[in-house]
Order: C-alpha cells, then structure tokens, then sequence
C-alpha cells in the first residue's frame, strides 16, 4: 500500500514535469501545425542558460527566470526569422527542426560537456517532508514540481480563456484562415505562441533539471516524453496534455515499480493503443 | 559535358585509393587506437587518449627500435561503432597492433573481429566485459587490465566481516557492465553468507529513481548501488533527498572522483561509502605519486587526478610498447614472437605488476578504498587495502566460477 | 522508364565503374564504403518511395531493417548459442516476411492519423523497438544483441570474401533502384503521388487512399528488410544500438541530402554520408561530426529541398523542373 500510493505521487509528479515540457510542444503545433523536433533541445539549453545564471547570480530564482526568458527569446527569433518563412511548408519545417536539434545537440556536448550538472534548490525545497500519514516521507521538491505544474496549467487556462491575445490563439487553433481574415496580425499571434511554447520549455528544463539533473541525452528524453504526451492527449490542447501527462507518468512509475523490465515500453504501448482507437487523442478534436 | 564531368570525379575516386594506401615502411610501426571521441562519454575517451600519450611520450615515439605511426580513431560505446573504428584502421590504415576500445560491449565485438584478422595483434584499451577473455577468447586478443568482476575483488568480504552487512539490494542499470560488477561484489559476499533481498536494474538513461527508492525494504543493512557518474550523482540526491539513511556501497564507478568533485550540493552522507577499483587516487605510494604528477604536468587541463580511463590505456599501450622493445620490433611470423612477449609479459605500472593468465587476462592489484573527509573538507578515497594479484576468477577455483554462468541480471543466483 | 535512359552513356559509364570497382580498391574500400552505401541506399529508397513520393517521412525504416537482422540471428546461428539454426533460405524468407507485416501494421498504425503526425508516430514506435530489444533478453539478447551471424556461402561464392559481398550489395541495390524506378512510373506510383498530392481528390475520384498508403508502406519495408539482412552479413553483429534514433535519423539525413525526388537520391545521399562518417576523423575533428552533418541537413532543407540531385539538374539540365520536392 504504501509503495503503491508513493508510486502514484512519484507518477503524478513525474507528470507535473511532462506536462510543463508538452504544453508548450502542444500549443506550437495546434496553432502552426509546427511538429517542433527541437523541442527537447530547447528544454536542455534552457535547462544549461539557467545553470549559468545560477553560476553567476546565486539564485535558483534567477535559474528559472533565466531559462524562461532566454528559451522565449530564441523562440522568437526563430519564428521570426526561420519559421515565418516556411509556413505552410510542415513537412519542411519539421525537417528544419530536426537539423537544428541535431546541431544544437552537438554544440551543447561541445560547450557544456557529457558532465552533469545539478542545480542547488533553495533550502526551503530541499530534503524530505515527514510525518506524512502512511507514507511518512516525501521529497518536497516533487511536491513543488506539482504545485508549480498546476500554476502554470492554470495560468495557462486563464491566458488563453480570458485575455485577447489568448482568445485569438486559441481561434487560431480553431481555424487559422478566419484568423487571418479578420486582420488579426497572425505574425505577432504566432511569435508570441512560439515564445510562450519555447519559453515552457526552457522553464521545464530548469525545473526537471533541478529535480533530476542535467545531461546530454536529456533532449531527446523530453521530445519523445512530449511526442507521446500529445499524441496520446490530443494535439493542441493544453487539457489534453495534461491528461496525457498523467497517463504516461503514471504508467512509467507503476511499470519501474512493479514491472521494471519493460517499465519504458508500456508507454509506448498505450500510445499504440490510443492511435489504434482514438487516432486523434484523447482530448483532440478530429481534424 | 556531363560525360566527361562523370569520369572526372571517377578519376578522382581512383586517386584517392591509391593516395590513402599509405605504404608501411620496414621501419616504422603502425599502431592504431580506439577510444570513444564522439558524444557523452568524448570526456572519457580524450582521458584514454592521454593514456596513451603518456605512454607514447615515455618511449619517445619509438618502440623496439623503429618509429611509431599512431592512427587515432573514435567510436561511440556502441558495438557497430568499434567495429566501423576498428575496421577502418585494419583494412583501410594498414596497422599492426590495435589497442582499444574503452566499452564492454565494443571490446566484445572486437574480439569477435579479431578472431578473423589473425595477422593483426589486438590490445583492449579499457573495456571491462568478462566474456570479452574468459570465454570463447581470440588467441591474438590481449587485455593487461581487469574486467568488471575483477575491480570489485575484496569489497564483498569487506562489508561481510569488517562492515557487518548480512542482507542487502542491489542497484544498477540494466546492462552488461553492472552486472559484471554485481557479480564479483556478489561472489564473495554470497560465499560468505550474504543475502541479497532485491536486485533493482533500472533500464539504461533513467534519471528518475524515486520509485525504486520507495521500494527498497526496511529491513536491510546496506544499498550496493553500480550506478556511475551522471546516475550516481542523481540517485544519491534523490536516496537523501527521500529521507535515505542505509549505508551505501559503490561500484567501481559510483564514488569516484568526478561523482565526489561534481558541481551541486555537498555530498556528506557518502562518508563511509567503500568501494573498489583498479586505482586509488589518494595512494601514497611513490610510483603513483610520480605517476599522477607526470599526468598533471603533461596535461594541465586534464582531470584534477587521472581517472580509470587514463590509467587504463596507459598500461595497454605500455604493455604494446614494452613487448615491442622486447622482440626489437620484430613482428615476422605472423607476430609470434611478439606475442609471446606478450603472454609472458610481467609489466610494471603505477599500480602494482601486471601479467597474464592462460586466456591473455590480466591478473592485476585491487584497491579497497572508503570515501573519506579530508581536512578542509573535500571528499576522497582512502586506501583501506590492498587486494594483491586477482585473477579472472577472483582468485577461487575457476571451474566453479566458470559454473556461475554469464553476467546476466540475476547471476550468481546467491541462494 | 524509356529505354534511352537505360542505355544512355551516363548510366553505362556507371554500371561499368561500379563492376570494376574491386580492381581498384581494398577491402576497406568495397564493404566499409562501397557495400555499406549499397545498403544505406537500399533502406533511405524505401524512405524515399514513401517521403518522396508518398508524402509520408516515417523514421521507423531502420526498426523495420533491424527486425530482419534480428530475425536472421534468431532463426539462423549466432556465436552466443541462441540461434534456431533453421535452413539459410527459411531463415531468409522468414526474415522478410516478418520485417515486412511489422513494416506493414506501422503503415496500418500512421495513417490513421494525417500527414505530419506520421514523422511523431514512427519516431515513437522507433524508440519503442529500440527499448523492447534491449530491455527483452529472451528473444533479443538485451543490450548486447547478437554476433557471430556470418555472411553464407551460396554457389561456391563466399559472401564474407569482400569482392563478391560488395557484388551482392550492387546486384540488390541495383535490382531495388530499378524497381523503385519502374515503381514510381505504374499505375500504382502515379495514383501514390495523386494521394500525396491531394487525398480528398484522389478519394472522389474512386481511389482507395489508405491502401495506397499502405502498400507503399508494404515496400518500402522490403527494401528495409533487405538492407537489413545485408547489414547484419556486413557487421557479423545486431544490437539495440543499431537501431537507436540515431541510425533511424541517419536514414532521414541520407534520403533528404540525396533528394528525395528521384530514387537515385538514395544512393548518392548514402554516398555523401558514409564518405563524411568515415572520414570526417581525418578531416576534421570527429567529435563535431554531427554538427557538419546536421549543417548539411539544415542546409540542404532550406535551399535545395530537392537534395543534391536537385543541384545537379539545375547545374547540367536547366530548363528541366524538379518540382517532386518535399515541399507541399
């Protein structure tokens, strides 16, 4: 019992950090129908721009804030000066992004090494909380993770239901052709998403970087945790990567725990499953 | 016009054939390395190559009287890389002596291919696979360094009788390189008595362990955790960070000096953790002392003290040289008297003489260490002992060790 | 195909360098170069059928490929002792008829969903292999896979002497590239591209959309399961490491340099990076391999989407459109 509710906090914790990395994939593509193979890249380099503030400040508060606001930066100049060119173009523009994850990947072995870095939480987040009925103990970083998953879901929610810019995100997703038709700048609407997606990223990557650690490899590890995030939630809906999350969190922390064998691969077969039934996920809207 | 564009290029195929094939003087010999240059574990390999240098610049480029030409080449851990690398040098560059490579798997696979190259002498770099000799060997595959089991000789016995530990877990990834390990630890510690209550493999690149820790039991005395660098460091912070207090044992590289040294929180609650290996840093033996001051002399940016991988490729590529001087470069016949050499080779080296068994294994000195705090507070590993001379078989009968089986996920099966 | 592209002097200057190749060159030469861009060509064709014609880029080629290796070391003999041992062509057919319904039900799989969704889905299935095989020891052998599955003796022709292993690469990849080109001009080709171009279209029309798609699913893995098969001969070896993402993207990386508007791409493209992954150590410094390939990559994605064969037709035939790029 008391393993199987540590395995579920474990799984809906590790869903919190899935869910951070996948929202902002998932919007991306909702919107520009950009499959965004960089988007593991962008989580670890804003994972190691947020190491360097660390280095250089001493806050772990200036981490986040760094790799929020520096991936949000990179995203916008790549939207604007590489993506805008190729709209239309998908099947281009992923192919684009798999070169520049194949680039970036290496330069960052280049820069950073293969060590791995772990960035030192505040005080406050670090260690066991005790005294926890049935459990006992419980670190209360993975707690924070998922009170921080679940601000940013909210916040998320309240941005895209109840602001302009939001709303015309969210009509964009809807249909991209009335959008444009209405004289909304779709140009300024599409940065400002790629922002937001990319700075999700760099922001999960600090905060997954904080509670695991940091090393090259960790690309890919959250590009495909978001592929089968979204293609199991549904694309481009942030509901939808929320329950995707939980699903593949879950699934991977009761396979490590009762059947660690195969643990990686069992989410690979609900993903399976999920095209096979509901070829559009869970929460997506047939196309 | 297209024509003629086509045969030019053909052209230009053709000499770059007749370009590449270097032609091998009588008076020089061509060695060629393998190490993993290319992707995470690069920082590894470049630590191989300066092994290697060392020892290249300890003989002055000149072995048995001829000047050597060394071929660098680079895989990626991965068997189908080495066998690229490995491929090149032999076919493609000509070499005779092949030292390398740095991973169990890739040192299989060399085997293997040794096997149908019988005119070229291979000298494994690091690569710790216990098959990679023990089993089904390849008469010109020669390794001076020790596998997986081997390294891990005397800590078993040690936590038994000194530490007291009767029941443990076992955690590690789920290849064949851990599994060694937890062999040679398990030998001993099961012929004493010892009980293992859980073996944890976590499969390859996981970085979240909170649930195996949720599920290691209450009633054990101690954790042996073969976990390296990147992993060992994450489940440490996240065995404390969980409210962990059972004492830990290490593999070969679970506490070494880039774990202990690595940037982040100060890593208290490993004080005490003992583990064995191939070297010991803080060894205050002279030979070692000057070895390690000749390592930071020659590369000032290398590592704070040689690590493994250094140490390693330089006993290879000594052992290379050393026979060579030996024969006097001679490598008629086939290399026969060259590796006669050898096989009756006893090297000296900074840890201690190396020689080989009848599979061309090494038989090499074990250091028993215990991460200690040093005086301003810095963590390292003290000498406790000196395991001298373990064979492949960790010194017991090799009959019923060959019996154990395989390295595999639950061997020795410790009933 | 018209016959005067057969007997054009290009293509016979070709044919008759790449037959006298083996006077040339060594050992090396023939299989770590020459068979080994046979076989990379082989497998991105396949990506090319269903990328360049199909409009479908699926990364799962190499798992499809891998699973016919691995069915060679299974069914046949490998040095650990796990092998069935079964008879050489039982194991062969065996091989291509298992690679081929996995290749297929991965078909069946993306195209319920449309377009960009199949690069996410194969990738996923990919990795997902990739973990299977190294997690599963009792069919797989784990993360140290097999060795020891030797290239056979067939006709008093050796296959492990290079010569005639690299002859028996031409011979395959010669037979594939004709029939991929053939292929591409049928009934079937033209109505594949008809559903690249425009489904709906093609559905109205009486079209049967998702059979299509399949089918050339279908092929492309029996191209794969041979590149496969010839790999394994080549490497004496399978493991999961052969099959990872990195090979998978590898396979990507060739078709989209070669151009993936001709068959011939595929083999130039396999030419281009095996000559840069083996000499790129002499070159320049190894360790940023990847960064030149993926410049490359980037590069040839912005401005040539039609590859290098793209290059090569506005360079010598101007006038002539290449207009079957990736680009939709």
């Amino acid at each position: 019992m008391k393993l199987f509710l540590i395995t579920t906090l474990n799984g809906l914790t590790l869903a919190a950090l899935y869910f951070l990395v996948a929202s902002g994939f998932s919007l991306v593509f909702g919107l520009m129908r950009n499959v965004n193979m960089a988007h593991g890249s962008l989580y670890l380099l804003g994972a190691y721009i947020g190491y360097q503030f660390q280095e250089a400040t001493g806050s772990w508060v200036a981490a986040i804030a760094g790799g929020f606001l520096s991936m949000a930066l990179l995203g916008l100049l790549l939207q604007h000066y590489l993506f805008r060119f190729l709209e239309g173009q998908e099947l281009r523009q992923t192919l684009v992004t798999i070169g520049i994850s194949i680039i970036a990947a290496d330069l960052m072995l280049a820069y950073w090494g293969g060590t791995t870095y772990q960035f030192e939480i505040p005080d406050a987040l670090y260690g066991a909380l005790r005294g926890i009925p049935v459990i006992k103990v419980y670190p209360i970083y993975r707690l924070f993770i998922l009170v921080a998953a679940i601000t940013v879901g909210i916040a998320l929610w309240l941005f895209l239901n109840r602001t302009r810019i939001g709303m015309m995100i969210r009509a964009g997703v809807d249909d991209r052709d009335m959008l444009s038709a209405t004289g909304v700048n779709v140009h300024l609407i599409f940065a400002l998403t790629f922002a937001l997606g990319a700075g999700l990223a760099g922001l999960a990557g600090v905060v997954g970087g904080s509670a695991l650690s940091i090393a090259p490899g960790e690309d890919l590890r959250y590009l495909l945790a978001s592929l089968v995030v979204v293609i199991v939630g549904g694309m481009g809906s942030v509901a939808g990567s929320a329950v995707g999350a939980i699903l593949i969190g879950l699934t991977e922390q009761y396979g490590l725990a009762y059947s660690p064998t195969y643990g990686v691969v069992y989410t690979f077969v609900i993903m399976v499953a999920v095209l096979a039934v509901r070829p559009q996920g869970i929460m997506g809207r047939s196309a | 016009m297209k024509l003629s564009r086509r045969s030019l290029i053909g052209l230009a195929v053709v000499g770059g054939l007749l370009s590449s094939t270097v032609l091998a003087s009588a008076e020089t010999i061509k060695i060629g390395t393998i190490a993993t240059l290319e992707g995470a574990f690069a920082v590894l390999g470049k630590e191989g190559m300066r092994g290697v240098d060392m020892a290249l610049k300890k003989w002055g480029n000149k072995a048995g009287g001829k000047d050597l030409v060394i071929i660098r080449s680079s895989s990626d851990t991965s068997p189908d890389s080495a066998i690229r690398a490995v491929k090149k040098l032999v076919e493609q560059d000509g070499v005779d002596i092949v030292v390398g490579p740095l991973s169990g798997s890739e040192g299989l696979a060399i085997k293997e291919y040794a096997k149908t190259k019988p005119g070229v002498t291979f000298i494994n770099g690091l690569s710790a696979a216990q098959d990679t000799t023990l089993r089904d060997p390849a008469p010109n595959f020669f390794r001076f360094t020790g596998d997986g089991a081997q390294w891990m000789a005397g800590l078993g016995e040690y936590v038994y009788k000194v530490k007291g530990y009767r029941n443990i877990v076992t955690i590690g990834e789920d290849y064949s390189f851990p599994y060694t390990m937890a062999l040679g630890f398990l030998n001993d510690f099961c012929n004493l008595g010892g009980k293992v209550a859980n073996r944890f493999w976590v499969p390859i690149g996981n970085k979240d362990y909170s649930t195996i820790v949720a599920s290691i039991p209450d009633d054990i005395d101690a954790i042996w955790v073969g976990l390296g660098g990147a992993d060992a460091v994450n489940f440490l912070s996240q065995y404390e960070q969980a409210g962990g207090d059972k004492p830990l044992i290490g593999g070969t590289i679970t506490v070494d000096q880039s774990v202990l040294g690595s940037k982040g929180r100060r890593k208290s609650y490993v004080v005490g953790t003992p583990s064995a290996g191939p070297i010991a840093d803080s060894w205050d033996n002279p030979v070692w002392q000057a070895w390690k001051a000749d390592y930071k002399a020659q590369f000032p940016d290398g590592f704070p003290t040689p690590s493994l991988f250094a140490h390693g490729y330089f006993i290879s590529m000594s052992a290379a040289l050393t026979a060579l001087d030996k024969v006097k470069g001679d490598l008629s016949d086939g290399h026969a008297k060259y590796r006669a050499a050898l096989t009756n080779l006893v090297l000296d080296t900074p840890t201690g003489k190396v020689s080989l068994d009848e599979n061309r294994q090494g038989i090499t000195d074990i250091f028993l260490t215990e991460v200690t705090e040093a005086k301003d507070g810095t963590l390292y590993n003290k000498v406790i002992k000196i395991i001298p001379q373990v064979n492949q078989v960790m010194n017991g009968d090799r009959a019923k060790f060959l019996a154990l089986g395989r390295v595999g996920r639950n061997v020795p099966a410790c009933k | 195909m018209k016959r005067t592209d057969l007997i054009s002097p290009a293509v016979i200057i070709t044919a008759l360098l790449l037959a006298a190749f083996p006077l040339l060159a060594n050992a090396f030469w023939l299989v770590q170069i020459g068979a080994q861009t046979f076989i990379y060509g082989i497998i991105a064709l396949g990506l090319i059928l269903l990328a360049g014609y199909g409009g479908m880029v699926s990364l799962a080629q190499m798992s499809v490929a891998g699973l016919a290796g691995y069915s060679m070391a299974i069914f046949g003999l490998n040095s650990a002792g796990l092998g069935l041992g079964w008879p050489l062509p039982v194991v062969i057919i065996t091989a291509i008829i298992l690679a081929t319904i996995f290749g297929t039900l991965i078909g069946v799989l993306s195209v319920r969903t449309e377009g960009i969704y199949t690069i996410m889905i194969t990738l996923a299935v990919a990795t997902g292999f990739f973990y299977f095989t190294r997690q599963n020891y009792a069919i797989f052998n784990g993360f140290t896979g097999f060795a020891g599955i030797k290239a056979p003796v067939i006709g008093g022709y050796d296959l492990r002497n290079p010569v005639w292993f690299y002859y028996l690469c031409l011979i395959f990849a010669a037979f594939s590239y004709l029939a991929i080109t053939h292929l591409v001009r049928s009934t079937f080709g033209v109505a594949l591209q008809g559903v690249r171009d425009n489904a709906r279209r093609m559905e109205a029309l009486g079209f049967h959309v998702k059979a299509h798609r399949i089918t050339a699913y279908a092929i492309a893995s029996v191209l794969a399961a041979i590149g496969g098969i010839l790999t394994v001969w080549m490497n004496d070896r399978i493991d999961p490491s052969s099959i990872g993402v990195g090979p998978a993207i590898d396979i990507l990386i060739i078709a989209v340099i070669g151009g993936l508007g001709h068959p011939v791409g595929a083999f130039i493209g396999a030419l281009i990076f095996t000559l840069v992954d083996n000499f790129a150590i002499d070159l320049i410094d190894r360790e940023r391999f990847n960064t030149v390939i993926g410049a490359v990559f980037l590069f040839i994605v912005l401005f040539s989407p039609d590859g290098v064969i793209g290059w090569w037709r506005r360079l010598f035939k101007p006038g002539s459109s290449s207009a079957r790029a990736s680009s939709q």
